[in-house]
């Protein structure tokens, strides 16, 4: 112990105390002082408690710092430069991130450090963020037509696993039916939440097929497969291919007559022009908002909400945060809180308990800004614009020879583009687009081999006529080679 | 705040043996005795120190009490004003009167029945109100090993004044023990006590919302939880002793099966195997057969053996073995030990060193905490 | 020689905000969305036409209608009752680590090559992100001593439920994932650390403090069998006690076949002072939303960096970036991987900010942060215990590290006001509530603050003030603390329609149903 002492001493000197503009108290006087109270002459005193062999004995080796603003700046600057983005060349990527345009507004709010900065305060003195969720919360269930709606988390997916979960202890049953239409990430994601090896939490998972045809769920798959241990039936509308559902009631009313949950997956920006899940016998609704004023970040804009009938049994079961509208001491005045009923004997199986902790509580304010800025006319005209979109978009497309688009016309936001005709890959299709600085669509060949050779293309309000003209033509080129 | 109502009852003679070397005052002929030793009764002053911190709240409750000693001096004392109800004969009162106050106060509606005295006050008024209303006690008795007393007279006070502030609804209520300890045998040097019942009373430790992580559960879903527990993981063919307490009731409860709240009841393949059983019969039962115990803890002691459960004896304990004792205790009820540990004392040195050592408690569903057990 | 302390004369912006669903007015609008072009309109013909007809909505939804600046205004307004860290001396939020997120990091992030980015664009046109992913894995591997982390996981609980899963996929793997359903954890663990081990299916086993408020040894000597599949373990606690035989705990578990897991929550007093290499740990995380600077956003996004040891690599979720000469690739190949927590890669503007952060401390800077972190914690205890009604439990006399677990207790027998009476006074003078304790409360009225590296001596000493105030007020006028806040937005909220389900209110359109008659009165 001596030794290292005396060789981190001088390691400490040498280094003549740096002043950081991060560290108010590194200044040497105000450290000397702050000692000087506490009875300490060397800062390594505050260690003495860690064993000699649990300390590290030399200086991280981490790189030199920019300790400058303006090199740092120019250092990351310099690596991000190595990214493509979607503002300069052409995307057509979708299949769980989205790009929508992002109002200005929305990320003035965001912006703000008031929003930014703030953590775990309390109503009275983070009002803000309680009320802002609250109208999150409110304007959501408009759109989804139900009366309880949660904080977001993380993600659709961790979303959909938790609402999964939650119809497994309403209805104490352990499976779950899954659309194979259901986006493969967020299956992968319910997997890692339901599918634990170990029997006691483990929630089944059985796959339901689709029409190859339409896109559509094969309703009679769904009846085989359904029993008395389905706790729940979970689809997407619309689904991954960007086909929109319309057997919602009649997968509902099959999940009814078994007793088990119905469990809709949505993306609320659809919400505008198509009926929400609430409205064809949906019992639980869990979706996405990143596409309510949420730029891409590369998938670090997700979250994701549940929302369900303003019924005891299933606020009971909820893992995430529900603030509700109460009142104050002073008359008249608004309160916010956390409605944390308590899990009573209808629950009376604790198993697979949930958690909850820090979320994402800056894009639910964001979605609430956005929701409100759009409001119900603005809905119904991106659902509209999109609708004219899509369909322009595929009716070009498939005009390029050897491309065929599937699941005839059903389609919102993004459809199935099958290049098995053009004797290309996907990869290379991509590979040469790129080159025209286009990113074309996912290809989803490995997840669906049935489909062949096809990518998910995604096209939304952002994009104009112009761009879809040059995706139809440099397809057209591509293909030509 | 709404106007609440706090009934108050003091026992003036409890405690009142402990400085002439007397232990406890049940019968008026100790009573008499310890008096004319020159006895000063302690309730009163406890009583006082409890009121205290209940005076800030005097514009907002009313104070229902007893006459004179029973409750009214102690209330004047502290500057505030009474509603007295009731008679007594001064100088002269006697269980039965503890016993009308209480069902009085229950007749008033009091909001909560403060209380200052020892087990055996706390068992005359559990023997009227039970868990119709609910009561907290100030220590102030030689015999306090019942749960439902505050550690203190300012913290029966404090617990009182916040659970009227803050309103039935906002405040959790613990179901804690009423004990009753043998008078003849305590006398004589030996503690017996046996569990006599539950009050519901304000519980010390409150789980407050905690804002980075939502809702917890409060008792009765922990003792459910617990409760599932234990029968998803009972075995066929077993036979489970269970101990007296709410704790375990709870187990009863989920099959349908009426529990001896304060006896010893068996279960073999979920069915009734016998009820309020004593040793002999315990003995009976495990003949033979694979058998496991299982108990709660009384809370604020911690005691799991020794108290309360005599039928459970050192003989059913060591054929049974330690390996076979599961245990049951609430949060609440662990932190309410104050970082003791849990204690047995059957009786037998040897079987309580087989007991001593370190246990996991069940919590929850599938949650276990470990702590020390000693003698 | 310390100036008098003047306390500020504070008040929050009140602006009786309407919730906005009672604002604006039928037909206005805030932002306007293209129509697509005539052409495109020609040859699709009418939208509803292309949607089938039982799917096509009727009834707008019954979302405000108001104009751009009235909306701006309202959401300024809310933000202005709303307490960031920038604004006022944060250091009472004690586990939260509320330290300065640099606005050069914030502005970095804010790039269009960070924003405009698809997680599922080509490798070759990302390599700016994923050379910043590697690079921070890196670092983090440095500072821990292990030897890969991914940034999937979005917060401490999908951590902790990422390494729950880890523990499963390891034992699974060694066929022993039916015998080990035990997982070890101490009373004092951030919640999510049972409730994730338990969500994952084990049964967990919580330790309590010895007296000294370390986790008991013997208990857990006790408790290591051939079911434990492994132990979670925070170290320092959020008591803020450095456990000194942390490696004898982690060899206890690894002696009878477990795993062992460090929730760095707690790390800002420890880099470049110990590592849980070091302490023999196997797997780790960190957030970094707070030791590594990223900002905590009104409750996220937050991203919990998760690390392990080399030889349990094969199992962290997909993708993982590696490298390849000058080349950066996604690693999806793994076939033992536990699978996604997650959608994608993960926060990674955070990732963004956490590299920038660390970059511009470098080594010193953070060791820098660490002591003085300490130091200031310290130094913050030392004014605190001259407050009276202050008590601090378990180890009087060593240092503990950057946050400390308080307790009122003595406050609240002498005078009724407890830790929650107390924060909702500590409004009134500009600061924000203090943290108490994660459940259970084991300190009684605790109170937790951590006075990271971002707080001068000003700041703590202020902080000491108001607290020393507050409690003069509870000593000689308690009426004040009980009936707090004055000076904040709102007064104390009612807290029974929460849990009623006859007034509680999760929406508008619910309140508005349950008005009157058994719901919440008019507002």
């Amino acid at each position: 112990m001596k030794d290292f002492l005396k060789e981190w001493k001088m390691a400490t000197t040498e280094r003549k105390g740096i002043v950081h503009p991060y560290i108010p108290n590194s200044v040497p006087e105000i450290k000397a002082e702050m000692m000087r109270e506490i009875g300490i002459a060397d800062i390594e005193e505050l260690y003495r408690i860690i064993p000699d062999e649990l300390r590290l004995k030399r200086r991280l080796d981490l790189p030199e710092p920019f300790i400058s603003e303006s090199d740092l700046r120019r250092h990351v600057k310099d690596i991000l430069s190595k990214n493509r983005t979607c503002e300069e060349n052409l995307n057509f990527l979708g299949a769980g991130c989205w790009q929508h345009y992002v109002p200005a507004v929305c990320d003035e709010i965001n912006g703000r450090s008031e929003f930014l900065t703030a953590y775990g305060g309390v109503p009275y003195t983070t009002l803000g963020r309680f009320q802002a969720y609250f109208e999150f919360q409110s304007q959501m269930g408009e759109l989804l037509n139900m009366d309880v709606v949660s904080v977001p988390t993380y993600s659709w997916g961790t979303a959909a696993g938790h609402a999964i979960r939650m119809a497994s202890r309403i209805t104490q049953r352990d499976e779950v039916l899954i659309g194979k239409t259901v986006d493969p990430e967020r299956r992968e994601v319910i997997r890692t939440f339901c599918q634990s090896p170990n029997v006691r939490t483990r929630i089944d998972i059985r796959l339901i097929d689709y029409d190859t045809e339409t896109g559509l769920l094969n309703l009679q798959d769904l009846e085989e497969k359904i029993s008395s241990r389905t706790a729940a039936i979970y689809i997407e509308n619309p689904n991954y291919f960007g086909t929109i559902e319309s057997q919602g009631q009649d997968i509902s009313n099959i999940a009814h007559r078994r007793g088990a949950i119905s469990i809709v997956g949505v993306d609320p920006l659809t919400l505008g022009i198509l009926i929400p899940p609430a409205d064809y016998g949906a019992d639980i609704a869990v979706g996405t908002a990143q596409t309510l004023g949420i730029h891409m970040h590369c998938g670090g804009g997700v979250t994701g909400f549940i929302a369900s009938r303003d019924e005891e049994q299933y606020v009971a079961e909820y893992p995430l945060f529900l603030i509700s509208l109460t009142d104050t001491v002073e008359k008249g005045e608004y309160g916010f809180g956390q409605c944390t009923y308590e899990r009573t004997s209808y629950m009376s199986r604790d198993k697979a308990k949930d958690w909850v902790g820090t979320v994402t509580g800056l894009w639910t304010i964001t979605a609430a800004v956005y929701m409100a800025l759009m409001g119900p006319q603005g809905f119904r005209d991106i659902g509209r614009t999109i609708v004219h979109k899509t369909h322009y978009a595929i009716k070009r497309i498939s005009e390029v020879k050897g491309i065929r688009v599937l699941f005839d016309s059903r389609a919102f936001r993004e459809f199935v583009v099958n290049f098995d005709g053009t004797g290309k890959s996907v990869k290379d299709v991509n590979d040469a687009l790129l080159e025209h600085n286009i990113f074309g669509g996912k290809d989803i060949s490995k997840d669906f081999p049935e489909l062949g050779n096809s990518a998910l293309y995604c096209v939304t309000e952002i994009h104009t006529q112009e761009n879809i003209d040059k995706l139809a033509c440099t397809l057209q080129e591509v293909l030509a080679k | 705040m709404t106007q609440r109502k706090l009934g108050l009852i003091v026992n003036p003679v409890a405690g009142i043996g402990g400085r002439v070397g007397f232990k406890g005052s049940d019968g008026q002929e100790i009573l008499d005795r310890a008096l004319e030793m020159g006895a000063i009764p302690e309730s009163p002053k406890r009583t006082i120190e409890a009121l205290k911190k209940i005076v800030s709240l005097k514009s907002r409750i009313e104070i229902i009490t007893y006459p004179f000693e029973m409750g009214e001096d102690e209330v004047r004392a502290c500057n505030l004003i009474p509603t007295v109800i009731g008679s007594i004969r001064k100088g002269a009162t006697t269980a039965r009167d503890t016993q009308n106050a209480a069902r009085d106060m229950l007749m008033s509606k009091v909001d909560l029945l403060l209380f200052a005295g020892g087990d055996g006050t706390a068992r005359d008024i559990f023997d009227v109100i039970v868990d119709k209303i609910p009561a907290l006690g100030i220590p102030a008795g030689v015999k306090i090993h019942s749960a439902v007393f505050a550690i203190n007279p300012q913290y029966a006070g404090m617990m009182a004044a916040e659970y009227l502030e803050k309103g039935p609804g906002s405040v959790r209520l613990c179901e804690s023990e009423v004990m009753d300890t043998d008078e003849q045998a305590f006398r004589e040097g030996k503690l017996e006590s046996k569990l006599y019942g539950y009050l519901k009373v304000p519980c010390e430790r409150g789980m407050i919302q905690d804002v980075k992580m939502g809702s917890v559960a409060g008792e009765e879903a922990s003792m459910d939880a617990m409760a599932q527990d234990i029968i998803d993981n009972m075995e066929d063919d077993v036979l489970y002793i269970i101990g007296p307490g709410t704790t375990t009731r709870a187990i009863m409860n989920k099959l349908n099966l009426e529990k001896t709240l304060l006896g010893v009841d068996a279960i073999h393949n979920r069915q009734l195997a016998g009820r309020d059983l004593n040793e002999a019969q315990l003995l009976r039962l495990i003949e033979g057969k694979k058998a496991r115990i299982i108990m709660g803890v009384i809370g604020k002691q911690g005691y799991v053996f020794g108290r309360g459960n005599q039928q459970i004896s050192p003989k059913v304990i060591k054929q049974i073995g330690r390996e076979n004792i599961i245990i049951l205790a609430t949060m609440n009820k662990i932190l309410s030990l104050n970082g003791r540990p849990l204690l047995v004392d059957t009786g037998d040195a040897e079987v309580d060193s087989m007991l001593c050592g370190y246990v996991q408690v069940i919590t929850g569903y599938e949650e276990r905490i470990v702590l020390k057990v000693t003698a | 020689m310390k100036k008098d302390i003047k306390l500020r004369r504070y008040h929050s912006p009140v602006w009786s905000e309407p919730v906005i669903m009672e604002m604006g007015h039928p037909g206005e609008r805030g932002v306007l969305v293209p129509e697509a072009e005539e052409e495109i309109r020609a040859t699709v013909g009418e939208a509803e036409s292309c949607i089938p007809a039982n799917m096509r909505r009727k009834e707008l939804p019954r979302l405000p209608e108001i104009s751009q600046l009235q909306l701006l205004r309202h959401f300024l307004h809310l933000s202005q009752e709303n307490l960031g860290m920038d604004s006022n001396i944060e250091l009472g939020m004690g586990t939260a680590t509320m330290k300065y997120s640099p606005k050069v990091n914030e502005s970095l992030a804010r790039s269009p090559q960070m924003t405009e980015i698809h997680p599922y664009q080509d490798e070759r046109t990302i390599q700016g992100i994923l050379e910043i992913m590697h690079k921070l894995n890196l670092f983090l591997t440095e500072i821990s001593g292990l030897d890969q982390f991914v940034f999937q996981p979005s917060g401490g609980g999908l951590a902790t439920y990422t390494n729950a899963c880890l523990f499963r996929a390891y034992h699974a793997s060694r066929g022993e994932l039916e015998q080990r359903n035990e997982v070890i954890t101490t009373i004092f663990s951030h919640p999510v650390n049972p409730a994730t081990a338990n969500a994952a299916g084990f049964r967990v086993i919580n330790l309590m403090p010895d007296e000294k408020g370390y986790p008991d040894f013997e208990a857990l000597k006790a408790s290591c069998s051939k079911r434990t599949a492994g132990l979670m373990i925070t170290n320092p606690e959020d008591t803020g006690i450095y456990n000194p035989r942390i490696k004898e705990f982690v060899d206890a578990v690894h002696g009878v076949g477990g795993l062992c897991f460090c929730d760095q929550a707690n790390a800002n007093g420890m880099l470049g002072i110990a590592r849980v290499r070091e302490a023999g740990f196997d797997a780790c995380h960190f957030n970094l939303h707070k030791t590594f600077s990223s900002p905590h956003g009104s409750f996220g996004p937050g991203c919990a960096a998760f690390g392990v040891r080399e030889e349990l690599a094969k199992f962290l979720p997909v993708p993982v970036v590696i490298v390849d000469g000058d080349q950066y690739h996604l690693d999806y190949d793994r076939p033992q991987s536990i699978g996604k927590v997650r959608e994608f890669f993960g926060n990674i503007p955070a990732v963004l900010r956490a590299y920038a952060w660390i970059l511009s401390m470098g080594a010193e800077g953070l060791l820098e942060a660490s002591q003085v972190s300490v130091l200031n914690n310290n130094y913050l205890g030392k004014q605190l215990m001259t407050i009276p009604g202050v008590v601090k439990y378990y180890d009087q006399e060593n240092f503990r590290m950057e946050l400390t677990r308080f307790s009122w207790e003595k406050l609240k027998e002498d005078t009724g006001c407890g830790a929650e009476d107390v924060q909702r006074r500590m409004i009134d003078y500009g600061v924000q509530v203090h943290f108490m304790s994660h459940h259970p409360w084991v300190v009684p009225e605790p109170f937790t603050p951590e006075p990271c590296e971002s707080y001068s001596k000003e700041d703590i000493d202020y902080f000491a003030e108001v607290l020393r105030q507050i409690s003069k007020e509870a000593y000689t006028d308690p009426e004040i603390v009980k009936t707090a806040p004055h000076q904040a937005t709102i007064h104390r909220p009612n807290t029974a329609p929460l849990h009623d389900p006859k007034k509680w209110a999760m929406t508008w359109r619910a309140y508005l149903k349950k008005r009157g008659g058994s719901g919440l009165s008019e507002l």
